[in-house]
């Protein structure tokens, strides 16, 4: 069979259904191929266990642009964001800390512990507003190439530094020291509550092989700052359903845009001709043709799996090779016959409503990291979780409960291997974590999914098992995501594209990538 | 006469030591959030009566919400000196100080009182959190800094009774007590430090004690206060009595420098009518840089109160066919300004003032459009359109009775 695409998208996750829909609204005909049978990518519901549905692997939803959700009308195909209202952090003396939606009760909570960062966290809020602000435009900006001095990227250049003079000296100061410090080192200079300082540092250890005290650290911490939603920063969303409705809301729209959409078709090969890509070759060995062929995947299945390194110049696949996409972590996913007590609030309460941090001090976060380091999975993990069927009871049989529980750290190169013991003894040590602070869990797993790194790269197409196609350091973003010279969504192969988080500004159900490839294709479409 | 019947609900909120009473007491149960305290937005059903007790006889507020610090040492004046715009050191014992803070662009974080209690201690009051800007300014000097906000309650007593109402129960008669000072008193036997200061622009006086003291205070002056037509007054009064007075409210009337997040949100002490309040010829003190550069060139702003006309605003009314609707509590919508149909200001806050009789505003106006008899066109919305409609530029504070500084 060969029926001749505008476009074909490698890979069914949400920036390709981003981008598939994107050019079906501007009128091309498109093919999404994906080779799982569910749509979504890492965003994607499963029902795991019968009655129990979990978002498999990305939980939350924050990045998701505005504009996205304008264009592709994906509250009318679904998509259904409910406010994910704490952040609870239990603590080993049976305190705790919460961080509420309410300003007032967050401000009386931190002053319990220590009213000078009671204080400090509004002005710590405002700053990240304010840099939030200024970085906004470099994310939604294309990157321009440096290296190359046309006028058009002179022109861009020019743009971006008038931005940066525009943030005024002490923003400027503020967002070097972002982009380079560790986590640590930066909250240690506004706040003294341990716990604070470590919870809030986590969101600059997730999907990275960092701890909070490497640098680089604080601006994954601001990359997960930057989510907004409805206009409002900072904003974390849980989907009804889970992140695979999001997934599922794209793809609806992108079939009603008249995309087609195919599930079970593995790509195995990106067809090249003279130099130019003219479609893709399946395992089966169906072919079909198109003008440009767009993948979704991450930087080295895209380059390095997809096509012949023939075609291929050496020193970006040197680039490639050196692009690091460690993985860093794991995800437990469990079915409960009830609801988690926590020793330092027993009971349900709101602060089942929200996210549950494992992150007690640096120490405990840092610790954990070193065991990655040397080739071992942390035997104390930080834990990032949330209970869907609070907010969504449909995820569970009624009065039953999933728990969703982002783990790290989980080395993708473990001592030995990862293999069926070792994932056992992972997950028996999340859970294990989490009975110090909720001693009753082992008492009501009903069921347990345990995915490691190479789970997530056999079963979901991550390599070595990173959520972000590769960390978010600042050797590989902007202009050098994923390598230099080729930021801008095009490859050396004429006529084929990448659109996936391996490329800027990266990682997140932002969608974004998806969007700027389709706009870059779309404007050299004449 | 109708059975009382009980309504209450749990609250998150933190409750001011005088809640079991204000609770009984709030017919309306109409609460409003006050830094994280349940507050009474008004305690009768129809709140004016609270605002002319403010102006007539006595209105009794709750503002333990207010932020209190005790800040004492042989550096605490030095400290002040080096945070506050006004000279503290000529803050003479017992004597208050109303004084905004700036931040080192000479923008304001916050205004309160500054409160000479005793030699080398002073309290500082504010709107917003300080504790911790007062820490980090205090390095290297020897000064202990106290938050008392949760364990000092703080009661005003406003009115032209008010003095009449403590005098009857003070162990020291206050007719001596000036405008903006205060002294250690006994009420019955709760010892207490009353300030003569408010937030209404009339005689009045804000009452300071430990929280323990709280009912049996609240008691003795609601008791004492009787036969004087004592009210407890709620916040809508107080916004009407404030508007009037001329003075700002935060968050409302300007957005503290540590919570903007555009430059533009920010204002100098000059672009909110306290250059009064800036002594540039103290020692340094924090933004003095900018505030000396920003005195030469002019402030591009000025805070101003303006009266919304009378006549052609009855006339839109009349045009089809509604006698005036006026504002029956304080509005605090941002309300553009405009000359010759270029906007030159927004009004922050304004109401309707019942004894003036004039609808008032307190309003951020270009400094070319500032002065006093200014014509100006002000939005109103009247029945869903809008219009433009004249205003003029007032004298600040529209409501300024002698009875407020005045000793008899």
């Amino acid at each position: 069979m060969s029926r001749r695409y505008d476009a074909i998208v490698v890979g069914g996750g949400h920036n390709g259904l981003v981008a598939a829909a994107y050019l079906a609204r501007a009128g091309k005909t498109v093919l999404v191929l994906e080779r799982r049978d569910v749509l979504g990518g890492a965003a994607v519901s499963e029902e795991v266990f019968p009655g129990f549905t979990f978002s498999v692997c990305s939980y939350v939803v924050s990045l998701l642009k505005s504009d996205i959700i304008r264009d592709l009308q994906l509250s009318r195909h679904g998509l259904e964001l409910l406010p994910l209202e704490s952040t609870f952090t239990p603590l080993p003396n049976d305190d705790y800390l919460i961080r509420w939606a309410d300003h007032d009760k967050t401000r009386q909570e931190l002053y319990r512990h220590s009213p000078r960062d009671a204080e400090q966290y509004d002005r710590f809020g405002q700053l990240m507003n304010q840099i939030g602000m200024a970085v906004k435009p470099i994310l939604e900006m294309v990157p321009p190439d440096p290296s190359r001095l046309s006028f058009a990227a002179l022109r861009e250049l020019v743009k971006l530094g008038r931005h940066f003079k525009s943030l005024g000296q002490e923003k400027f100061a503020a967002l070097a020291k972002l982009m380079t410090m560790s986590a640590a080192d930066l909250l240690d200079e506004w706040f003294e509550f341990e716990p604070l300082k470590a919870t809030i540092s986590a969101s600059g250890i997730i999907g990275t092989f960092m701890g909070p005290r490497s640098p680089g650290s604080a601006y994954v911490m601001l990359h997960h700052y930057m989510g907004d939603i409805d206009g409002v920063f900072r904003a974390w969303g849980f989907q009804r359903g889970g992140t695979g409705e999001v997934s599922m809301s794209i793809a609806r729209s992108a079939l009603e845009l008249g995309a087609d959409i195919k599930t079970e078709a593995p790509v195995s090969k990106l067809m090249v001709q003279n130099g130019k890509a003219i479609g893709v070759a399946l395992e089966n060995g169906d072919e079909f043709y198109s003008k440009v062929v767009i993948s979704g995947l991450d930087p080295k299945l895209t380059f390095l799996k997809l096509v012949d390194e023939k075609e291929l110049p050496q020193d970006f696949v040197t680039s490639i090779r050196n692009f690091r996409i460690r993985g860093s972590s794991g995800k437990v996913n469990l079915a409960l016959d009830a609801l988690p007590n926590f020793t330092a609030i027993p009971g349900y309460g709101p602060h089942l409503r929200g996210a549950i941090s494992i992150s007690p001090s640096y120490d405990y976060l840092e610790t954990a990291y070193d065991d990655a380091k040397y080739g071992n999975f942390s035997r104390q993990p930080f834990i990032d979780m949330i209970l869907p069927s609070v907010l969504d009871p449909a995820m569970a049989p009624p009065g039953k409960h999933v728990m969703s529980c982002f783990v790290q750290y989980a080395p993708y190169d473990l001592n030995g291997g990862w293999n069926d013991a070792q994932r056992e003894a992972f997950g028996d040590a999340v859970v294990d974590a989490i009975a110090q602070f909720a001693p009753n869990i082992k008492d009501i797993i009903l069921h347990r999914q345990v995915l490691t790194p190479w789970d997530l790269e056999n079963t979901f197409g991550l390599t070595e098992g990173n959520i972000f196609h590769g960390e978010l350091s600042l050797q590989q973003l902007f202009f050098l995501r994923p390598a230099a010279s080729w930021a801008d969504y095009r490859t050396p192969i004429r006529g084929y594209y990448q659109c996936g988080s391996g490329t800027h500004p990266g990682g997140g159900i932002s969608g974004a990538t998806g969007q700027m490839a389709a706009t870059e294709i779309l404007k050299e479409w004449r | 006469m109708t059975e009382s019947r009980l309504f209450a609900g749990k609250t998150e909120l933190r409750l001011t030591p005088f809640h079991a009473r204000t609770a009984e007491l709030c017919q309306a149960q109409e609460w409003r959030r006050w830094s994280g305290y349940l507050a009474a937005s008004a305690y009768d059903l129809t709140p004016e009566n609270e605002y002319f007790a403010i102006r007539t006889t006595a209105g009794l507020l709750d503002v333990t919400p207010l932020h209190k610090y005790m800040i004492s040492g042989r550096d605490a004046a030095p400290l002040l000196n080096r945070i506050v715009t006004r000279n503290i050191s000529k803050c003479k014992l017992h004597q208050v100080m109303y004084t905004p803070w700036c931040d080192e662009k000479g923008k304001v974080i916050d205004d309160g009182t500054v409160q000479h209690l005793e030699e080398n201690k002073f309290r500082l009051t504010s709107a917003d959190p300080n504790l911790h800007w007062l820490t980090e300014n205090s390095s290297g000097m020897d000064v202990k800094i106290r938050d008392d906000s949760e364990t000092t309650a703080a009661l005003a007593l406003q009115g032209p009774n008010s003095r009449d109402i403590l005098n009857q129960i003070s162990t020291v008669n206050l007719d001596k007590l000036k405008f903006f000072c205060l002294t250690h008193v006994k009420l019955g036997d709760i010892p207490v430090t009353v300030s003569r200061t408010g937030y209404t622009g009339d005689l009045g006086y804000e009452i300071w004690t430990e929280r323990e003291n709280a009912l049996a205070m609240w008691d003795l002056i609601m008791e004492t206060g009787k036969p004087h037509g004592i009210t407890p007054a709620g916040i809508y009064a107080l916004d009407i009595a404030r508007i009037e007075a001329g003075l700002i409210l935060i968050e409302v009337d300007y957005i503290s420098a540590h919570h903007a997040i555009i430059d533009a949100r920010e204002s100098s002490p000059y672009e909110l009518g306290l250059g009064w309040a800036v002594k540039l010829k103290k020692g340094d003190f924090i933004g003095k840089k900018a505030l000396l550069k920003e005195k030469r060139q002019g402030p591009a702003w000025q805070f101003q109160t303006i009266e919304i006309e009378w006549i052609p605003l009855e006339k839109l009314y009349r045009n089809i066919g509604l006698p005036p609707q006026l504002p029956t509590t304080a509005w605090r919508t941002s309300t553009p300004i405009y000359v010759n149909k270029r906007q030159v200001g927004y009004a922050t806050s304004g109401c309707w003032s019942p004894l003036l009789k004039k609808y008032i505003a307190l309003a951020h106006l270009e400094t070319e459009y500032s002065k006093i008899g200014t014509q100006l066109k002000f939005e109103v919305k009247v029945e869903h359109y809008r219009h433009l409609t004249p205003a003029t530029v007032m004298r600040k504070p529209a409501f300024d009775p002698e009875r407020k500084r005045s000793c008899p």
